[in-house]
């Protein structure tokens, strides 16, 4: 059995994010957001610098600073963007992706800016909640990726600095204190294959251990590039000894890229890959009414009703 | 307080040197005449894009790169007359409009978004006023004395209201410029808005003046606010023709052209001026005649 335990790193994943940013200004590069040196320190993820060493607080105007990041990108710095939640990309979202990520195109202007967006678990409301790197990954010219672990991280970071154009991590909060890696899960004979994004990773590890102690199978391919999004000989294999077909597990809304990476694989495949996601409804700030990604025993629910249904 | 005499300063043009008047003379008739250029190109239905011209308004861009050279350049939809008074390679941007890969943008930026990495003039994306905040940020991170040129519309988008706030907050050395010409399309400023730019720019604490289009006037308003950057310009100008295409609805508020004409014969300068009009002339027709069918070199 291909069955692999987490593998321990050496530091968490916001202990991760503090070292590269760190390194990044110290090297004449530049870190910048809202609130970053209020309480928290955006959950432990900023160093304590000043904006001569090239943390740069700025003012609460979304639409305006994701402009200001793109200028500091022009000019070399390699900005790291720091957006607190991920529904404020609607906002923030939108000059990065109007200019940054056309400039290659457009100009054969490189312009490489790192857009942290930071993305959690429900419970405050419609806005600032949910993961939402949709935004981002309709778009031609940025790339897109998920890390939960630090050793994701530093090769996400380690690809942008190599690279000339705009990245966009999407992160999540759950990830913080994540001090392990995650390997990919893959039985010869399974009966479903998991394909989560992001938080749902760790929904997706916890649900497959409770299907399993029921005699349901379940590989695990996680995903972290979202954008380009590459349809590997793992994806592809994992699914193909999957009786009843992929499931693809999202914290954004379900027809977004979530539909799009089900369509990709499903191309390359004779087999169904369906999506579960967040639903198509605004989440309210009662528990009850919060929309959140699949938890475990949502994903349980729905592969058991799989399973059952194609047996 | 919109006219062509707004914010005039008695006895400025003789105070400024007579290769300033010429230069910045020059460049006016630089722009003006290639766009007359386009503007035919564009009746005969050899640029297939949405142009927007700067003729009538030529005078703030001239005036610009008389007295503020070597700025990083961020305009929007309206420059060719920035593109070309800063230096940027006419023959590319002819080739731009007629949508040859030899373009400043290689066909990619029309006449809209346009660029020349010689001049440091980086290309605008079509969105209005995004070149504010991505012009504060360029001035910021690189150090260097940055241009914003917007117009009167555009100034009234939330981002670049927020943006002057940004720039004087971060001290961004950026003069930004708002060539108001009173509408946004057809639509009148008074109709949009009851507050004037220069004093909410004063309001946010940057150094601003509300003044007309005279190009000495320009100049010498030019000087002294680049001294302390960030400042910001409401420059009042009178467009000869439609925000898109090259349509007219009668003579401008104001003929700049004719009135800087004028002045320079005052100052003793005809001749010269003369000299340049022609010699600008053959020039533009020169670099258009074997795109524009008839043409004679």
């Amino acid at each position: 059995m291909g069955t692999k335990t987490a593998r321990r790193a050496t530091m968490t994943v916001a202990e991760k994010i503090k070292e590269l940013t760190r390194n990044h200004l110290k090297n004449d590069g530049v870190a910048l957001g809202q609130c970053l040196t209020a309480v928290g320190w955006v959950g432990g993820t900023v160093p304590d610098m000043t904006e001569e060493e090239g943390l740069i607080e700025l003012s609460m105007a979304d639409v305006a600073a994701g402009g200001f990041a793109v200028g500091l990108a022009l000019a070399g710095r390699r900005p790291i963007y720091i957006v607190r939640y991920q529904g404020f990309q609607q906002f923030n979202s939108i000059i990065p992706l109007s200019y940054a990520a056309k400039s290659n195109n457009i100009w054969d202007v490189s312009c490489p800016i790192f857009i942290r967006s930071i993305g959690m678990d429900g419970g405050i409301g419609p806005v600032a909640s949910g993961s939402h790197h949709s935004i981002f990954t309709r778009m031609p010219g940025i790339k897109v990726f998920a890390p939960m672990t630090p050793g994701e991280y530093q090769r996400g970071w380690d690809r942008f600095m190599e690279d000339d154009t705009p990245y966009c991590a999407s992160e999540h909060r759950r990830s913080f204190s994540i001090d392990y890696e995650m390997p990919n899960r893959i039985h010869p004979q399974a009966d479903i294959t998991l394909y989560p994004i992001s938080s749902t990773r760790l929904n997706a590890l916890e649900a497959a251990a409770t299907l399993e102690s029921e005699g349901i199978v379940c590989n695990i391919v996680h995903l972290l590039w979202l954008k380009p999004f590459f349809v590997s000989e793992t994806i592809l294999s994992a699914l193909s000894g999957s009786r009843h077909g992929g499931l693809v597990l999202d914290g954004d809304f379900e027809n977004g890229v979530a539909k799009c990476l089900a369509y990709d694989i499903m191309q390359q495949s004779d087999k169904n890959v369906r999506v579960l996601a967040l639903e198509e409804r605004s989440a309210g700030f009662a528990p009850h009414l919060d929309n959140l990604p699949p938890t475990p025993q949502k994903i349980c629910e729905y592969v058991r009703k799989l399973v059952q249904q194609t047996r | 307080m919109r006219s062509k005499d707004y914010g005039l300063l008695p006895g400025l043009t003789a105070k400024c040197s007579r290769e300033d008047t010429l230069a910045m003379f020059s460049k006016v008739c630089f722009s003006r005449f290639f766009e007359f250029k386009v503007k035919e190109a564009a009746e005969k239905k050899l640029i297939k894009c949405p142009i927007y011209l700067s003729l009538g308004q030529e005078s703030i861009s001239s005036a610009l790169a008389v007295a503020f050279p070597n700025p990083a350049i961020f305009g929007q939809h309206r420059c060719h007359d920035l593109y070309l008074a800063y230096g940027g390679d006419p023959t590319a941007l002819r080739d731009e409009l007629l949508h040859r890969p030899t373009g400043c943008t290689s066909g990619m930026g029309g006449s809209a978004s346009i660029h020349s990495p010689a001049i440091k003039m980086f290309g605008h994306d079509g969105f209005m006023g995004t070149q504010v905040p991505i012009a504060i940020g360029y001035a910021f991170g690189a150090g260097q004395r940055t241009l914003a040129v917007m117009g009167d519309a555009s100034a009234e988008e939330d981002y670049v209201l927020a943006a002057l706030g940004l720039a004087s907050t971060k001290k961004a050395p950026v003069l930004f410029v708002c060539a108001d010409n009173n509408l946004s399309i057809l639509t009148e400023k008074k109709v949009r808005r009851n507050w004037h730019m220069a004093e909410v720019a004063s309001a946010f604490k940057l150094r601003a003046v509300e003044i007309t289009d005279d190009p000495w006037l320009i100049m010498h308003q030019t000087r002294i606010l680049s001294q302390e950057l960030p400042a910001f310009m409401n420059i009042h100008t009178a467009r000869a023709v439609w925000h898109a295409g090259t349509g007219c609805d009668g003579p401008p508020e104001w003929d700049r052209f004719s009135l800087i004409k004028e002045e320079v014969a005052r100052l003793g300068l005809q001749r010269e001026a003369e000299d340049i009009e022609i010699e600008t002339q053959d020039k533009i027709s020169l670099l258009w005649a074997q795109k524009l069918p008839g043409e004679q070199p």
